[in-house]
């Protein structure tokens, strides 16, 4: 492998790292809070990907139809924040009806429905909007940078950097403000929170509201790197994302960021050396390896009373 | 009124489960031989397959048509023809009087009058004569239920589905863990028989001609499940030895890890045809008796091994590992050996599948898989052999009634299963047992 072509991967790994990093921050964030498996999140991702299709579909229609001109880099913004909102939203109600009632169940009852409601979004979105694939538009134009003989292009700088920072600003969120605060509680002790007057039910929510605004934000950014939407494109990379949370250690939002950002580094070097049938092959089992060696992943803990979070 | 509901129930309380079931084989047998005679006058087109519940559906359809069918209510209503639309929702108003009276002609009175018939002759009989009626009842009613290819096929698939759910409800329910590689486990069973039978006894392009005369097939194809099961097992040998060191979740993702390498290994493996899918399965062997014999050993194995010394141990080890270390348990070996046997039973039930189909695909076997065993094994309840037989027939009987529907029908189902588990988060039977599963109380025979 030539040094341009590594960096070439190795620009590609950062990209899919950071979907797989956003990603993984919600499964970690709802994990670390409050002990169970969203397997619905991966179809959270799927939503915000369509709500960002809808919304920067209207802002471009406002814009071009000469009602509010904007530029596009506001649209871009105003795209972001919408569809944050709007997926905010779908996590907020996915909590609210598939894990809420069960919170004193059997956590695997809770597993189900997660699973249960995600297969009701994907068949949904089928059934409303059709089977064809939609394409999302280009809300930047794409310039191309030549470092050095490597081509960078504006959309792979804009999605690292943005992603790199939003998970820095999440990271400041939890471990300095007050919600922060009561979540990394919850995370500690489960019971003893209502007591400290501070409500489950809240805190819960606005795990789903962050945990769903960094999906919205994959969401945006994986459209803006491939720009085609599918009712079932959120399965795959969700799974993905749920076994780079587990890598980087359950409850732990360092943790999500390190295992999303191997796990791409995984997938996009091993093609480069193997076939690409073998990329699934090979990424799990690196992953099995990793977790024979460290159970806990790496920034986990053995017991999950103490979450980093 | 009341104190006539009261008799009724009074009447049909401590009936024990044979009697239902030669209730069932003498309604199923009436149908058999009268059903189109009865289902004719009553304005059915057919022997409703599934207790009615398609015609219903299909009825629901005619006349409020979700997209799915051509030639409902509502369509002729916008073509204009009144006339044309009156009649269909007419036709759709009394498919479902109809099949009721068909369920109440045909199942309810004859079950309800056998059960209540020969309760007191089956109760009167020794345990071991009462268990060998139920078996071969049990038989003869799902023989005779099985009129048709389609019903024979639901059945097929309602039996591997019994194995899945109670194989999974050993680490589930019994162990207290969580496993997810249901799926994984059916893909190896599946892909290893599949590879003893169609090298074995069949002449294939890849293989080449049999090994073996294919007329020895059917004798052989025991082995090969049992094979299947065995290097099921000790690929969940794998998995369990470093899994079983921690507690928690952990189980959970090196399973679900398990599911994704194992479909990714038989994708990558070109000998089996890879994501193209593996076929030339000879589905003969796999008829309604083979899968009926398998599934009640595998249930009864089960029902069994919860019982015995390392069962139990497993239902300690769920309950507090530590007071189980203490109270001399191994828990690591309890482990291991309880998630084996769960592995060899979803190896046998893959297996059995492959041999089913007649083709398997690295894509059947996915985490849907694992979703659909473990929605069945939540609904039905965990801790519970009965449970997992009521789980996995209602999910059976559900996913094929709702089948008219279409891509709807999966927006049906998790609807269902939804509100299902938010009103009973502890499935429908969990920690108990009923009828002839249910642990007999052997009295010490009265002194003199």
């Amino acid at each position: 492998m030539t040094l341009t072509g590594f960096f070439r991967y190795f620009v590609s790994a950062l990209q899919w790292g950071s979907f797989y990093a956003l990603i993984a921050i919600g499964y970690t964030m709802v994990y670390g809070v409050l002990m169970l498996f969203n397997f619905a999140h991966g179809d959270i991702f799927m939503a915000g990907s369509y709500i960002g299709l809808f919304v920067a579909g209207a802002l471009l229609a406002i814009s071009a139809g000469g009602l509010i001109p904007m530029a596009p880099w506001l649209i871009l913004i105003l795209t972001i924040v919408g569809t944050m909102l709007g997926t905010s939203i779908v996590g907020m109600l996915v909590e609210r009806i598939a894990y809420r009632p069960l919170r004193n169940a059997p956590r695997a009852s809770a597993a189900v429905t997660g699973l249960m409601i995600g297969l009701l979004m994907e068949t949904g979105n089928l059934r409303l909007l059709g089977a064809e694939r939609r394409k999302f538009p280009s809300l930047i134009e794409t310039t191309v940078y030549k470092v050095g003989g490597v081509s960078i292009t504006n959309t792979k700088i804009m999605i690292v950097g943005v992603s790199l920072a939003l998970m820095y600003i999440l990271h400041l969120l939890v471990r300095r403000t007050k919600w922060g605060m009561a979540m990394r509680a919850m995370a500690y002790d489960f019971p003893v929170v209502p007591l400290m007057g501070v409500s489950i039910d809240s805190i819960a929510s606005a795990t789903f509201v962050l945990g769903s605004s960094m999906a919205a934000i994959a969401g945006i950014f994986f459209c803006t790197a491939y720009p085609v939407l599918e009712p079932y494109m959120g399965i795959l990379i969700g799974w993905k994302a749920f076994i780079a949370a587990i890598v980087g250690g359950r409850g732990s939002i360092v943790g999500a960021m390190f295992g999303g950002y191997l796990l791409g580094f995984i997938e996009i070097f091993v093609p480069a050396i193997l076939p690409s049938t073998f990329r699934d092959l090979i990424a799990y089992t690196i992953i099995l390896i990793i977790l024979t060696f460290r159970p806990h992943g790496f920034f986990g803990e053995p017991y999950s009373a103490h979450m980093r979070l | 009124m009341k104190a006539l509901i009261q008799k009724v129930r009074s009447l049909f309380t401590d009936i024990p489960i044979q009697a239902w079931v030669l209730g069932f084989l003498v309604a199923a047998a009436i149908e058999r031989l009268a059903g189109d005679v009865i289902a004719g006058p009553l304005g059915l087109e057919r022997v409703p397959r599934l207790f009615g519940v398609r015609f219903m559906i299909e009825s629901l359809l005619l006349i409020l048509d979700f997209g799915v069918v051509e030639g409902s209510t509502i369509d002729y209503l916008r073509a204009g023809e009144v006339a044309q639309a009156v009649g269909v929702a007419v036709k759709g108003f009394l498919l479902i009087p109809s099949t009721i009276a068909y369920l109440l002609v045909l199942y309810f009175v004859p079950v309800s009058i056998v059960a209540r018939l020969t309760a007191p002759l089956i109760k009167r009989l020794p345990y071991r004569l009462s268990m060998s009626l139920l078996l071969i009842a049990l038989y003869g009613a799902v023989q005779m239920w099985g009129l048709d290819q389609y019903r024979i096929m639901v059945l097929y698939f309602i039996f591997i589905s019994i194995l899945l759910t109670v194989s999974l409800n050993l680490v589930n329910g019994y162990m207290g863990e969580f496993s997810c590689a249901s799926g994984g486990f059916m893909a190896v069973g599946a892909y290893v028989t599949s590879i003893l039978t169609v090298g074995g006894f069949v002449h294939d392009d890849v293989f080449g001609p049999p090994l073996l005369p294919p007329a020895l097939g059917f004798f052989l194809f025991p082995i090969a499940l049992v094979i299947g099961g065995l290097v099921t097992a000790l690929t969940a040998l794998l998995v369990a030895i470093p899994s079983f060191r921690t507690r928690g979740d952990y189980l959970a993702i090196i399973t679900l890890a398990y599911t994704f390498i194992v479909k990714s290994l038989f994708e990558n493996l070109e000998v089996v045809g890879g994501p193209r899918g593996f076929m030339n399965q000879p589905t003969t062997w796999a008829s309604l008796p083979v899968i009926f014999i398998w599934t009640i050993l595998g249930v009864w194995i089960m029902r069994n091994y919860v019982s015995t010394i390392l069962g139990k141990g497993a239902t300690v080890v769920r309950d507090d590992e530590t007071a189980a270390e203490v109270m001399t348990v191994n828990t690591r070996r309890v482990k291991v050996i309880t998630f084996m046997l769960s592995a060899f039973w979803s190896g046998v039930a893959g297996g059995l599948y492959a041999h089913v189909i007649g083709y398997i695909n690295p894509s059947d076997f996915g985490i849907m898989k694992t979703a659909e065993v473990m929605a069945m094994l939540y609904m039905g309840g965990l801790n519970s052999i009965s449970g997992s037989m009521v789980g996995a027939v209602i999910y059976r009987l559900l996913m094929e009634g709702l089948r008219p529907l279409g891509i709807l029908r999966w927006m049906v189902i998790p609807v269902i299963i939804i509100i299902f588990m938010l009103r009973r988060p502890w499935g429908l039977i969990s920690f108990r047992e009923f009828g002839v599963l249910r642990k007999e109380v052997r009295r010490a025979p009265a002194s003199d």
